[in-house]
């Protein structure tokens, strides 16, 4: 298992992943292809909060306020512009902005774990209670009516950079969807392994040993916060083009509460987990969705409960724990706290890329 | 000169009524310094329990002042041996296990009860001040919320087991060694807090709407309100729900409720940026 195997095993997976993206529309149906696509556009969702909670240790509890800023900052500006380009752009812009002003507060009045979770709960409320209340005519943004609790329907959907008349059918969008997550994922697993990604990760470890080697934690996880608020705002995006409409409970406890059950189930400290969990939850909630003995409260709540008690770890790490027990290992490897994807995991990758 | 009155008024019930919500999560986090997200849930039980006995023929007082409280002082007994106590010193997982457990619970409840809304009519009646009316019970909540001050003190200060139980909130190692089972302590303050917990929704009961969601609102404004107060259990949760609690009602009679809430919001995240210890953490430094 020298680097070198490593490189070519992980070139690999992205290479398959590449390929099955590409092919999928052509294997499956329609209808199984916009799950996908939703599944992804909630993967990317899913990886925005893997990365501040697993690599910089901010657990937010209220992560669906960047993807709900996100949402509906592509949704006015596509109504206005007509045109998705700008509009990609603002939905991650806004969010970013939002976050860099929270993360101020947060992080540079030092305070901890607990009331930032408490915070970003309530900063998802206080935008969902306002959101709902704008019903009426009185609250438009330029030529965007913003619906209250109805949401804004018929949001135009991605078209081709800068050819507003040339709208992405749902192959296309499928291939930005996935292509997306597969790129946010290299992205940050690229970030992870250089040393900005390192100080990250030593943030978690140690604040006062990191700010002693030199390193700012304040202005450290205020750029974590601001990079992940970054890319829930593009999932955001990537959701509204999928459904084509964004309401008011995009903003919503329950999906809050769902992204970290994924990352629970799928694993912390993992990227690929997340996106595993991601896709297994929301089959699950599709399923419940679509029989009446069980509710889907009931079923989330006890399955965040079971895990937390039985395996606090996640899938992927147990997953991989057990790999590495049954492949007698060569070599006395150090197991790394962050995510440096051994070959088994590389292989489950294409998994969850598909 | 009404007018002023029945704002007053309403800003006397935001506060007591924050009050009451507080004090339950308020003991739970500050002496055990556990993270219940299933306190919004615990207030939903209080008032199902509440509605439900009341409309099966107990008394409503009975209803709110015993049954709710007991009731959920049971729950949140169970909770504590099934799964709460696996998780002291783990702080991010008890906020996610709790998490679960108010979805869980939510789930349960929606399944027996269905999604519609409950309610009992309030008791007491009405009286007017000039044109406007207002009602008694809002003054009784204010009592309750003064009761339950009064009692919360005199427990803490000048009971064995009020003594027992600062002791271990301030060194359990200490405490352990002095014949005292941290488990037990920690045990009971759980139950406790569940129990008043318990009685603050059922006493909200009949001025809310009671749907098995309706946790989710409370949530949020009694982290807020005991993030803010600190950590003395008293005077913190007091202040913090005074200062709140006038801001939202002031900030929803001159705007629309949302904006208040946008406001005390706004008013928390100040307050924490410039108090990062809660303002008895500044303020009331050894109160309890």
């Amino acid at each position: 298992m020298t680097i070198r195997f490593r490189l070519v095993a992980q070139a690999a997976a992205v290479l398959i992943a590449i390929v099955a993206i590409v092919l999928i529309p052509s294997v499956i149906e329609l209808f199984a292809m916009m799950q996908l696509t939703l599944f992804a556009a909630m993967a990317v969702l899913a990886l925005s909060l893997a990365f501040i909670w697993g690599f910089g240790g901010i657990l937010s509890f209220g992560q669906t306020a960047f993807f709900g800023l996100g949402g509906y900052a592509y949704a006015i500006s596509a109504i206005n512009f007509q045109d998705s380009t700008p509009s990609i752009l603002l939905a991650i812009i806004v969010p970013a902005l939002f976050a860099a002003i929270l993360g101020y507060f947060i992080f540079f009045g030092r305070i901890s774990d607990v009331y930032l979770g408490v915070i970003t709960l309530t900063v998802t409320l206080i935008l969902f209670n306002c959101v709902n209340s704008t019903s009426g005519d009185e609250y438009r943004i330029g030529k965007a009516l913003l619906g209250g609790f109805n949401g804004i329907p018929a949001v135009p959907t991605f078209n081709v950079p800068f050819h507003p008349d040339q709208v992405l059918s749902p192959e296309q969008s499928w291939w930005v969807t996935g292509g997306a997550l597969l790129g946010i994922f290299l992205l940050l697993r690229l970030l992870l392994s250089l040393p900005a990604g390192r100080v990250i990760v030593a943030v978690r470890e140690n604040e006062v040993r990191a700010s002693l080697l030199g390193y700012d934690p304040r202005k450290v996880k205020l750029l974590t916060f601001i990079l992940s608020g970054a890319i829930a705002g593009f999932a955001g995006a990537l959701y509204v083009n999928w459904g084509a409409f964004v309401g008011p409970t995009i903003f919503s406890l329950s999906l809050s509460a769902e992204i970290i059950i994924w990352i629970t189930v799928g694993g912390l400290g993992t990227l690929l987990g997340p996106i595993i969990g991601c896709v297994l939850i929301e089959y699950i909630v599709a399923y419940i969705g679509s029989q009446q003995a069980l509710n889907s409260n009931l079923v989330l709540g006890a399955v965040l409960v079971v895990f937390v008690l039985l395996l606090p770890k996640g899938l992927v790490p147990t997953a991989r724990d057990l790999l590495m027990r049954l492949v007698p290992a060569s070599k006395p490897k150090a197991q790394h706290a962050d995510d440096h994807a051994p070959p088994p995991v590389a292989a489950s990758r294409m998994a969850g890329a598909e | 000169m009404a007018i002023y009155l029945i704002v007053a008024l309403d800003v006397l019930n935001g506060i007591s009524s924050l009050f009451l919500l507080c004090l339950g999560l308020a003991i739970i986090f500050g002496m055990m310094k556990i993270i219940n997200l299933a306190h919004g849930e615990f207030i939903m039980l209080g008032a199902y329990a509440t509605v439900i006995s009341a409309n099966a023929g107990v008394n409503i007082w009975i209803a709110m002042l015993v049954v709710a409280p007991l009731f959920v002082g049971l729950v949140g007994l169970v909770i504590e041996r099934c799964l709460i106590r696996f998780l002291y010193g783990r702080l991010v997982d008890s906020m996610l296990a709790t998490w679960g457990l108010s979805l869980l619970i939510i789930g349960i409840v929606t399944t027996i009860y269905g999604n519609t809304q409950q309610g009992v009519p309030t008791p007491l009646g009405g009286f007017s001040i000039g044109s406007y009316q207002s009602s008694y019970y809002t003054l009784f909540l204010a009592g309750m919320a003064v009761v339950m001050m009064a009692v919360v003190y005199s427990v803490m200060s000048y009971t064995r087991f009020g003594l027992i139980a600062r002791a271990t909130m301030q060194n359990p190692a200490m405490a352990a060694t002095l014949g005292v089972n941290p488990a037990r302590v920690y045990m009971s303050t759980f139950a406790v807090g569940a129990a008043i917990t318990g009685l603050a929704g059922g006493l909200l009961a009949p001025v809310s709407g009671i749907t098995p969601g309706m946790g989710g609102a409370y949530v949020a404004k009694a982290f807020m309100t005991v993030v803010g107060g600190g950590a003395a259990i008293l005077s913190g949760t007091m202040s913090a729900a005074s200062l709140f609690g006038a801001v939202n009602q002031v900030g929803a009679f001159f705007t629309t409720p949302v904006y208040g809430e946008v406001l005390v919001f706004t008013a928390a995240i100040v307050l924490i940026r410039l108090l990062p210890r809660g303002i008895s953490g500044r303020f009331f430094k050894g109160n309890l």
